[in-house]
């Protein structure tokens, strides 16, 4: 279990941009969360507000957008979603496709500052 | 008074202050032309026995230094240095797996030049660690022939995140059962390509592929088996 640390993470970037933008605080974070970034959604939630707490952070809300895993598929030349994060193969013609683009996000995208 | 707008596009990577280091390592192990290769498994998998064979055989040909994370306890370093490689061990506290801070705090001290293979064995885990980056050249995962088939399944990010599988202790396949072709076919559902060993710390057998494996990724023995034609 690292979400704890990975949210620890969070705060400090949050945290970091507010200030340079002049802001209090922070209602909300939106993170972007691929399923190959090793990190789990209801783990890093609950560590969230541990990580908030005595912070210009504390009472706001991380909004998670999960993104699938989208591979290059060698056959079909296109971007293509995968059958499962067990089955890394084309979701259109079941070619196995090691080249991923996308998936391992973990990412501050936006903030909501406080006035 | 400028008044900034609620909403603002931030778009940074959390583990941005990691993945500087860790280009940073890889810059300078680059630099140095050492090959950094970092192993990860589940706890018991045979890291250090596996690293402790690999130390010894290669440390009459190659210069070979190891780094062990763990926990607690400096045993395995103790373990590793019978094999006469310089190792340090890095001891994380609380911490589950390992981040390119503590591997650039404890390389502090070393002359990367004088290495030409560098080992960093990973905390025991098969979730953590797949989120840092630590600027090895290449992860290793292992997985032994105890563990079941289905642990690529179970556990498909770190075993996305890793350039090669070695199955360990196959010395005990038998006994257990071990289903190769199927442990072989789920490592490519989750990895498709990824290049699969197999061999056994304790009786040796499939270690001279590996290090065969082993020296033909690294740069410097390309030029000294050039030489020696």
């Amino acid at each position: 279990m690292h979400e704890l640390s990975i949210a620890m993470s969070i705060v400090d970037l949050a945290c970091e941009e507010a200030e340079m933008r002049g802001a209090p605080g922070v209602d909300v974070v939106y993170l972007k969360l691929g399923p190959l970034s090793g990190v789990v959604k209801e783990a890093l939630l609950f560590s969230y507000e541990i990580a908030c707490q005595q912070t210009p952070l504390e009472g706001s809300k991380l909004l998670i957008e999960e993104v699938p895993i989208v591979v290059n598929c060698p056959v079909c030349r296109e971007r293509r979603s995968v059958q499962s994060i067990q089955s890394l193969c084309c979701a259109i013609c079941g070619t196995p496709t090691p080249e991923i683009l996308e998936g391992r996000e973990l990412m501050v995208t936006a903030m909501e500052l406080r006035p | 008074m400028i008044v900034e707008p609620r909403l603002v596009e931030v778009r940074k990577n959390v583990l941005k202050q990691n993945d500087v280091l860790a280009r940073a390592l890889r810059e300078r192990f680059r630099e140095a032309g050492v090959l950094a290769i970092s192993l990860v498994s589940s706890p018991g998998a045979g890291k250090t026995a596996f690293l402790e064979r690999t130390l010894t055989l290669l440390h009459t040909r190659y210069k070979v230094a190891a780094l062990v994370g763990d926990l607690a306890t400096e045993n395995d370093a103790a373990r590793l240095a019978r094999s006469q490689a310089p190792v340090k061990q890095i001891i994380t506290g609380t911490v589950c797996h390992l981040e390119a801070a503590m591997v650039q705090n404890v390389l502090d001290g070393w002359n990367l030049r004088d290495l030409d293979f560098l080992f960093i064995e990973n905390v025991g885990n098969l979730v953590c660690p797949s989120s840092y980056d630590l600027g090895e050249d290449l992860r290793f995962v292992l997985l032994s022939v105890t563990e079941g088939e289905d642990k690529p399944l179970k556990y498909p990010t770190i075993f996305n995140s890793a350039d090669v599988a070695i199955i360990t202790k196959s010395d005990l396949a038998a006994a257990v059962e071990f289903d190769e072709v199927l442990t072989r076919r789920n490592i490519q559902a989750v990895r498709p390509g990824m290049q699969v060993l197999k061999l056994s710390a304790k009786t040796g057998a499939g270690m001279p592929d590996f290090l065969e494996f082993l020296e033909r990724l690294h740069p410097r023995s390309h030029r000294a088996a050039a030489v020696a034609k």
